[in-house]
């Protein structure tokens, strides 16, 4: 079980204060909370990907290779790389060598984007969002595993004898992720490659995500990648936390209170009721994350959003602190109730390790009766 | 055969409310036209008023909020009555369709009604109430009903034009609710293309 954190890398006043961060604070914030990540034992941080103020990271891949360069441990990700609006030419050559230079210590989410003006700004429609998403993907997906692309397709130009450098570490494509919170068509093609799918069920109620996993589980059973509880599931989670539970509550609420999100509207009780929000004490936080397993069956990867909606630098990085205790506690309970034979999160080691283990397999089954 | 249901939307404000007592009546005079054992459901907006907004802010619909969609949702028919203001619906019903799924109401049996102080207004329905129903992709029946303040008393006989203009608008909803099948659970994973047509029907 993988946990860690995803930042959407917005510049929010501190309602506290009225203090506004400038984007060279936030973004060397966002350095800083990825290097307490490591610090305090966590597995991934994610970096969002946006092109309109009020956020700051345009280029995910630039933030991450720094991050790699200060990190050892730490798997860099997004959440979420627009396979909508970047040519999948680029996203291959981005990734493989952030790969590289990460020793592999990548994967990535990809995601669609639902600000309507960012599309046109790179040359596309909104409306043509799923289509976008299911022939740029199909095409990343070849250029990572083709060594020579020939490839004609609706949305960029023609590709003859294409060959995508650096080629992927150890022949091994990093890892994907798809990313979706209302779009079953998503969900079909995370689980048409086998790919993971990330619901990232933090604003809105669980039941509706329910659906959403299990009709990926199916899925990803129907194609043949393994058993509905063996396919790959991210949840999202968004918490803040004090000893004193009540404590918490006065703190965070200014802060809810004035979310970009949804701030002004449902109370912070109600919605700590209706969604995965926890505001509370270290042990709440560990029961109700406990409960996104009853909901969405053995999962492989828990990010949480920690620094958003104008909290300023120093609370995100006690908050991490905290998160720091609470993890190995859910990581025993969690990895303890998984059965051995649904995967754990995935990495570049046990991708190497699967895809040796099915070359052996494939020399095996080619290889003639007498050599067997 | 299974008994057909009616669900009532009032954006009536005030308590009581002519809005309200309008809906009833259009309920009555369609209910009393189907089958017996015809279920009207009533749904009264003031009472989720701040659900509404919560879900216009957050993007999904507070429990209660969920449960007045789904019984619009299912329904055989609907009844939607608004009070007119500054010659329109108000933000309240305007709202509550806002939180609807896009084409969730389409091919929805509809009957529209308002009221308003006077019939200068009435036109309203059909500048401004039928419109937004065209766009939701209702099938909206031919009677729209108005009630002014007026038409309230039947002194001046209006008020009996009230009743006939209600008794048909009832009965037109009741034939065309009778004339289709019964509200069917839309499952949206049902439709879901396979991938391998995802990646080919462009």
């Amino acid at each position: 079980m993988q946990f860690g954190i995803f930042t959407v890398g917005d510049v929010t006043t501190d309602p506290t204060t009225g203090r506004t961060p400038t984007e060279h604070e936030r973004i060397k914030s966002m350095v800083a909370i990825a290097r307490k990540a490591e610090d305090v034992g966590l597995d991934v941080f994610a970096t969002g990907e946006h092109h309109n103020p009020p956020f700051v990271p345009s280029s995910p891949t630039t933030m991450l290779g720094y991050v790699a360069a200060q990190t050892e441990n730490l798997i860099l990700s997004t959440a979420t790389t627009l396979i909508t609006t970047n040519d999948p030419v680029k996203i291959a050559e981005d990734f493989a060598m952030l790969q590289h230079l990460a020793d592999g210590r990548v994967d990535l989410m990809l995601g669609r984007g639902n600000t309507g003006p960012v599309y046109p700004w790179f040359g596309k429609d909104i409306r043509q969002g799923i289509e976008l998403a299911i022939e740029n993907y199909h095409l990343l997906h070849r250029l990572w595993r083709e060594d020579v692309v020939d490839w004609d397709g609706q949305f960029r130009t023609p590709l003859q004898g294409f060959t995508a450098t650096p080629r992927p570490l150890d022949g091994v494509p990093p890892f994907v992720w798809h990313g979706s919170i209302r779009s079953p068509e998503i969900a079909e093609q995370a689980a048409y490659y086998g790919d993971g799918f990330f619901a990232n069920h933090i604003f809105w109620p669980t039941d509706h995500f329910v659906r959403l996993v299990n009709f990926y589980r199916e899925r990803f059973a129907h194609y043949g990648h393994g058993a509905p509880e063996q396919a790959i599931v991210g949840l999202g989670g968004q918490v803040y936390m004090h000893r004193n539970s009540q404590q918490a509550v006065t703190e965070f609420r200014p802060y809810f209170d004035n979310a970009p999100v949804y701030g002004h509207g449902p109370s912070l009780e109600d919605f700590t009721e209706q969604t995965p929000l926890t505001v509370g004490s270290p042990q709440e936080v560990i029961d109700k994350t406990l409960t996104f397993r009853e909901h969405f069956g053995d999962y492989q990867r828990q990010l949480f959003l920690m620094d958003h909606a104008g909290l300023p630098l120093k609370t995100v990085l006690e908050q991490l602190d905290l998160l720091g205790e609470v993890v190995p506690v859910l990581r025993r309970e969690l990895d303890a109730k998984r059965p051995a034979s649904v995967p754990d999160g995935p990495t570049h080691e046990a991708l190497v390790a699967a895809s040796v283990a099915e070359a052996v397999r494939t020399e095996d089954s080619t290889a003639p009766a007498s050599r067997r | 055969m299974t008994p057909r249901t009616i669900a009532v939307v009032s954006a009536g404000l005030s308590q009581p409310s002519s809005t309200r007592l309008l809906a009833g009546k259009l309920a009555a005079a369609t209910a009393g036209q189907l089958p017996a054992g015809t279920q009207v459901i009533t749904v009264e907006l003031r009472d989720l008023a701040h659900d509404i907004v919560n879900a216009l802010l957050t993007g999904f619909p507070s429990p209660a909020l969920r449960e007045a969609i789904d019984q619009v949702l299912r329904a055989d028919g609907l009844i939607a009555v608004t009070p007119l203001y500054s010659g329109s619906y108000n933000g309240l019903f305007k709202s509550f369709f806002d939180v609807f799924d896009p084409g969730a109401l389409a091919g929805q049996s509809v009957l529209i009604a308002a009221t308003g102080g006077t019939a200068r207004h009435s036109l309203a329905l059909e500048h401004a109430i039928r419109p937004l129903f065209t766009y939701l992709r209702t099938v909206t029946v031919p009677t729209a009903v108005f009630a002014a303040t007026e038409d309230w008393g039947a002194a001046d006989g209006s008020g009996e034009a009230l009743t006939a203009r209600i008794a048909r608008a009832g009965a037109e909803l009741a034939s065309l609710i009778e004339h289709r099948e019964p509200a069917a659970e839309t499952d949206p994973y049902a439709s879901v293309p396979a991938f391998e047509q995802l990646l080919h029907d462009r």
